[in-house]
């Protein structure tokens, strides 16, 4: 059974539509992350299932129940924001059982002790219950903050780019540790983020946003490898997809009614230039450590594809392109597939 | 133009050392990047550079000259913090001319100097259009022009790009080393995001409480790291380290890892027996059912073109990047071999890098 739904909602502020027509479910146990970019009606999508904004239209199921009607704390969910807040003259085991003291549950201290160090435990903190929160390095206090909502047992968890103020190397490490975290607790975990890696490596479906709509929803290989269109192929991957017209590749070479190719690096082949194809130079080599970008000409457009370290390119190389199995969209951008679309929310 | 020397520089608040001796250069028009984590001593170190702290110790000079003493006002730097500070009551033209204006020069010149400054970042059509309307990358492409408009000698940058998605943080990278390019500026970058370092610098510099860990170009710091602590900073993974408890003699190519030999670039130095670690980059390990260097995979994470494959080995995890085409079973036991010519030596206890032909350039490509 759907542990959280959303049934046709909108919400508007003033003249702008935040969120338009919004139907989602998503399962028990299940780690679904909507990807978008800012404006994407992303965060008032999480802010309608925790009860902080009303639905102009629609309604919220969790659990089987409609809660469109109740305040937030009646509905059973926990909520981590962007910028960790956590009391300052508390200690961590403190404010990891803050949540459990509230008046209106009336947890055991015994209770509260055992939750507590569990999972402090589950998120590698159990050292520093006794520091107080301000004597936490960035990382640690955001576990901290992921840690309070933890405590609890919610139907959901609802959270909103948690990691997105702490520097790469900690981002990466919390990446591995929630989705860990995740899948041993099985917990329900609705995750907003624009950034495409943490929705990639996290999510068991990604659903990307655009403009207040939901405009595809599959796991991360269905999105990656069979976009519904030309928008949701260039949210992923690095380097992000070519996406060229098709007279470039010859009207001989695709499909009738395709108007723009999209190429990815495992769509192109680079081969020498007296092979057949059509020819590209090698414009610069982009060295970015463990991704080197080439960046070719073709005619008079970019592509930029990840170097093959078995093939060392320079600039000025010409280079003789094969294509394999790419994808092709129509004019108004919807990809033309023999496999059918799938996916669409 | 103007070259930067930072020589044994060092600052102390109270009792907290934040800057222990730091020395290196900025040559004239190089884009120079200061890449460490927070509380790594760069934020201040620029700010020394600029003026805005005293150096507790050691010289600041530039083109030469002595400025360690001198107020911010007569450096002739331009600091750029987040770029989005701009005047909302004002154009876009009196936003980039302020400097200008605020230095008394003349009208003619101001207009001059504004317009030009404008062309350079593709905006003159904007000039009479208020900030408050405008797009975001045209927003800090204004704020760049106040910054670039008096032609200073040299250019800071303390994580101009920090607040962006990431999305438009990489278009800008890409617009501010092209700026770089056609005014031959100095520019010193402070950031913590290695992909900034590595897609705009000519040179990088490390630093780690305080101290400098590595100076070189993008490339060499990569393959090339002197420390773990660089190892494991750049690199997305980070570079795996396989614990080997060993002797080492000068000649060696090859070391036993759970009593497999594994080929190695030659090793340059003799060492007594102590515990070694073996580096090696998730791109320059593969599987291979023969080899006997075995582990058990514990994760996979999915990346589009590429997947992220976690091994679990006797000597430690090692992270292997492989097409995500290839299938990979949780659970499952590999053979794992590891590319020879570029693997890093390690001595675990102080965490620097053997001499090797890698490391001595011996390798090309």
């Amino acid at each position: 059974m759907a542990e959280v739904a959303l049934i046709d909602v909108s919400k508007s502020y003033g003249t702008v539509e935040a969120v338009h027509g919004l139907s989602l479910s998503i399962a028990d146990g299940e780690f679904l992350v909507l990807l978008g970019p800012t404006g994407a009606g992303k965060t008032t999508t999480l802010r309608l299932i925790a009860g902080l904004e009303r639905p102009d239209r629609g309604n919220v199921v969790i659990q089987g129940r409609v809660v469109t009607d109740e305040v937030p704390a009646e509905r059973d969910v926990a909520f981590v924001f962007q910028q960790y807040s956590l009391y300052p003259h508390l200690t961590v085991y403190d404010n990891l059982a803050f949540p459990l003291r509230s008046p209106a549950r009336r947890v055991d201290e015994k209770v509260i002790r055992r939750r507590v160090q569990q999972v402090s435990e589950l998120l590698h903190i159990e050292q520093k219950l006794g520091n107080r929160a301000t004597a936490l390095s960035g990382g640690e206090m955001q576990r901290v903050a992921i840690g309070r909502a933890l405590v609890r047992e919610p139907a959901v968890y609802l959270m909103d780019e948690p990691l997105s103020s702490l520097d790469a190397k900690l981002r990466a490490e919390l990446r591995l540790e929630l989705k860990r975290i995740q899948r041993e607790l099985g917990t329900t975990i609705l995750y907003v983020t624009h950034d495409q890696i943490e929705a990639m490596t996290m999510a068991d479906r990604i659903g990307v946003m655009h403009e207040g709509a939901l405009i595809q929803l599959g796991t991360p290989r269905e999105i990656y490898e069979r976009p519904n269109s030309a928008y949701v192929a260039s949210r992923l991957g690095t380097p992000a997809i070519n996406l060229i017209p098709a007279e470039l590749l010859g009207s001989d070479k695709v499909p009738p009614q395709v108007r723009t190719v999209g190429l990815r690096t495992e769509h192109i082949r680079i081969s020498s230039a007296d092979r057949p194809g059509p020819l590209a130079r090698v414009h610069w080599v982009e060295h970015l450590g463990d991704q080197n970008h080439v960046h070719l000409k073709l005619a008079t457009h970019s592509l930029v594809t990840l170097a093959d370290p078995a093939q060392p390119l320079k600039a000025g190389d010409q280079v003789s392109l094969e294509f394999a199995e790419p994808l092709y969209f129509d004019q108004a951008g919807n990809r033309i597939g023999t496999d059918g679309v799938g996916g669409r929310a | 133009m103007a070259e930067i020397k930072v020589e044994t520089v060092a600052k102390t608040f109270g009792t907290f050392a934040a800057v222990k001796g730091v020395t290196f250069t900025v040559d004239h028009g190089s884009f120079f990047v200061i890449l460490g984590p927070s509380g790594c001593g760069k934020t201040t170190t620029l700010r020394m550079i600029a003026g805005l702290e005293l150096p507790t110790s050691g010289r600041i000079l530039l083109d030469g000259e002595d400025v360690t003493a001198l107020r911010a006002s007569a450096r002739d730097i331009a600091f750029v913090f987040q770029l989005f500070a701009l005047y909302p009551h004002m154009n876009v033209r009196q936003n980039i001319g302020f400097p200008l204006r605020c230095q008394n020069y003349p009208r003619a010149e101001i207009r001059q100097s504004v317009e030009e400054t404008a062309r350079l970042l593709k905006i003159d059509h904007l000039l009479e259009r208020r900030v408050g309307g405008l797009s975001g990358g045209d927003r800090q492409r204004v704020a760049l022009g106040r910054a670039i408009v008096r032609r200073p000698k040299a250019f800071l940058m303390d994580e101009p790009l920090g607040a962006l998605d990431s999305e438009f943080r990489r278009l800008m990278c890409g617009e501010l080393r092209e700026l770089h390019d056609r005014i031959d500026a100095t520019t010193v970058y402070i950031t913590h995001d290695q992909l900034e370092a590595m897609a705009m610098a000519d040179r990088i510099v490390i630093m780690n409480q305080g101290r400098v860990e590595q100076i070189g170009t993008p490339q060499e710091i990569y393959d090339r790291p002197r420390t773990m602590f660089v190892a494991d900073f750049i690199g997305a993974p980070p570079m795996s380290f396989l614990g080997v408890q060993t002797a080492l003699r000068r000649g060696d190519r090859n070391i036993r890892i759970d009593g497999v030999p594994v080929e190695m670039p030659e090793v340059f130095e003799d060492r007594a027996e102590g515990m070694f670690a073996l580096g090696v980059r998730p791109e320059n390990v593969s599987f291979a059912d023969a080899s006997q260097l075995r582990g058990r995979v514990i994760g996979a994470e999915y990346l589009g073109t590429t997947q992220i494959v976690t091994v679990v080995t006797a000597n430690g995890q090692v992270k292997a990047r492989l097409p995500s085409g290839k299938a990979v079973r949780v659970g499952e036991t590999v053979g794992l071999t590891l590319r020879p010519d570029r693997l890093s030596l390690f001595d675990a206890t102080s965490g620097q890098a053997l001499l090797s032909t890698l490391y001595e350039g011996g390798y090309r490509g």
